[in-house]
């Protein structure tokens, strides 16, 4: 079955579809990346997620993979070589925990604040510092949150890295202080330099187009 | 997959609850789905024990399960983690992508079924019409999952005649459903057109594990009418 051939439908700025691009260079996957319109849905996309006709979507031979974690942890599964997850079911289940949480705590904080104005806006922002907070006692005195090598963790939350901080730029907002949050500052530029990170990201200068433009139509 | 060891089992093995919460029963399910025994602390929903507090910072909600002293919150969590450190009976299937499958229905149960039901439950006016509108687009897309999977012989989407992950994760359905709909004034349960779902139902309902454990209806109507009062009541004092 993982010898079977391997294609991703992404969007070339959404950070969901570069947790599996992420996932895939670590473990050395060959894949076919095909882009996906996301503002005029290709018959593609709506065949293959009928359900929630996003991005990214996974197909591993004749098998269709949708939504990142799920993703993520089918390529885990799947080829077990360098593994993300960790062994122990405890560590495993903390690695998902924290996941859960700076999605739902951070990231959709972030987003909101991104598309709101004024007061909404600095509601949002201050939520989502709070959340940082919390991570940074997570990813204290670690190098990544796998360890000495990235991991699920690292993945599913490698968008803080590079999103936020354009985001942040975008919105006019800070959420990351690197004086008030120095360990997850440290990782986030850990994270960057690595190669199958840092050499795995969309140009910054077209995502702050695009977000500034995302943002308005919001 | 990774998986715990014999020695990773032992220990004691504790779940911080609430009688009402459908997130707690999820658990429930699994523990004696895999006949693990456990220690059940009911908590106060108005005075949260230190226990509680300390085991869950991040959230203070239930369930909390404390394993060897280890503290493990949020329901999907919990319930992998005991299927990895408790092989016998598994919940989510072997097949990587059958585990797939079975974590994207999780996640559309949570994030289409389940929160605009608790969202409907807890609004009125436009709002909750907007919430049930989304409750019952979300419950036409489980109907055609269960038109898809479900049989004469294969009674839960776990395959065969037993139960899974999937179907552990849309329980609460069973019973809270008619609460949520009695309490918020609301219909969304149609057994015309919902005839698979309205089968599963059933059948999950009479599931010996799962049968004893369903509160009564009118003891969880009772509750959840007090809890939207005081929710609603809130919002209108702003």
């Amino acid at each position: 079955m993982a010898a079977q051939k391997v294609k991703l439908l992404g969007f070339w700025v959404s950070p969901f579809a570069y947790r599996v691009i992420w996932a895939l260079k670590l473990k050395g996957i060959d894949y076919e990346y095909i882009e996906e319109g996301i503002f005029n849905k290709s018959p593609l996309l709506l065949q293959l997620n009928p359900i929630h006709k996003k991005v990214p979507v996974l197909i591993h031979g004749d098998r269709v993979i949708c939504e990142s974690y799920v993703i993520v942890q089918y390529i885990d599964e799947t080829w077990p070589h360098c593994p993300l997850l960790p062994q122990h079911p405890y560590e495993r289940a903390m690695a998902r925990f924290w996941a859960d949480f700076a999605e739902t705590k951070l990231l959709d904080t972030a987003w909101l604040g991104l598309c709101a104005r004024g007061a909404e806006r600095e509601k949002a922002a201050k939520l989502a510092m709070e959340a940082v907070e919390k991570i940074e006692e997570v990813v204290k005195g670690k190098k990544l949150f796998g360890g000495e090598s990235i991991g699920y963790l690292d993945i599913c939350l490698g968008w803080i890295s590079y999103w936020l901080p354009v985001w942040e730029e975008v919105g006019s907002m800070q959420i990351i202080d690197p004086i008030k949050f120095p360990a997850t500052s440290s990782w986030m530029n850990t994270l960057l330099h690595h190669p199958v990170i840092g050499d795995n990201l969309p140009a910054r200068d077209a995502m702050i187009e695009y977000f500034q433009k995302r943002s308005k139509d919001i | 997959m990774a998986s715990g060891s014999v020695a990773d089992q032992e220990g004691q093995v504790m779940l911080l609850g609430f009688w009402f919460s459908p997130f707690v029963k999820r658990v429930e399910w699994a523990l004696k789905f895999k006949g693990i025994e456990y220690d059940y602390v009911e908590e106060d929903l108005t005075n949260k024990s230190t226990l509680l507090l300390t085991s869950n910072p991040i959230h203070k909600k239930v369930p909390v399960l404390i394993h060897n002293g280890n503290p493990i919150a949020e329901s999907l969590v919990i319930i992998e983690y005991i299927d990895e450190t408790w092989q016998q009976n598994p919940i989510l299937p072997q097949d990587p992508y059958e585990r797939a499958m079975a974590r994207f229905w999780a996640n559309f149960i949570e994030q289409k079924v389940r929160e605009p039901a608790r969202e409907a439950l807890f609004s009125k006016g436009e709002q909750q019409e907007k919430k049930v509108k989304e409750l019952k687009e979300g419950m036409e897309v489980v109907e055609g999952e269960a038109k898809a999977k479900l049989n004469d012989k294969t009674l839960f989407f776990g395959g065969g005649n037993g139960v899974g992950y999937v179907d552990i994760v849309l329980g609460w359905t069973c019973n809270w459903m008619e609460t949520i709909e009695e309490v918020g004034g609301f219909k969304v349960l149609d057994p015309e057109s919902q005839p698979q779902f309205h089968k599963w139902m059933a059948n999950f309902r009479e599931v010996p594990f799962i049968k004893p454990t369903l509160e009564p209806k009118e003891k969880l109507v009772e509750f959840f009418r007090m809890v939207r009062q005081d929710r609603l009541g809130l919002v209108a004092n702003k």
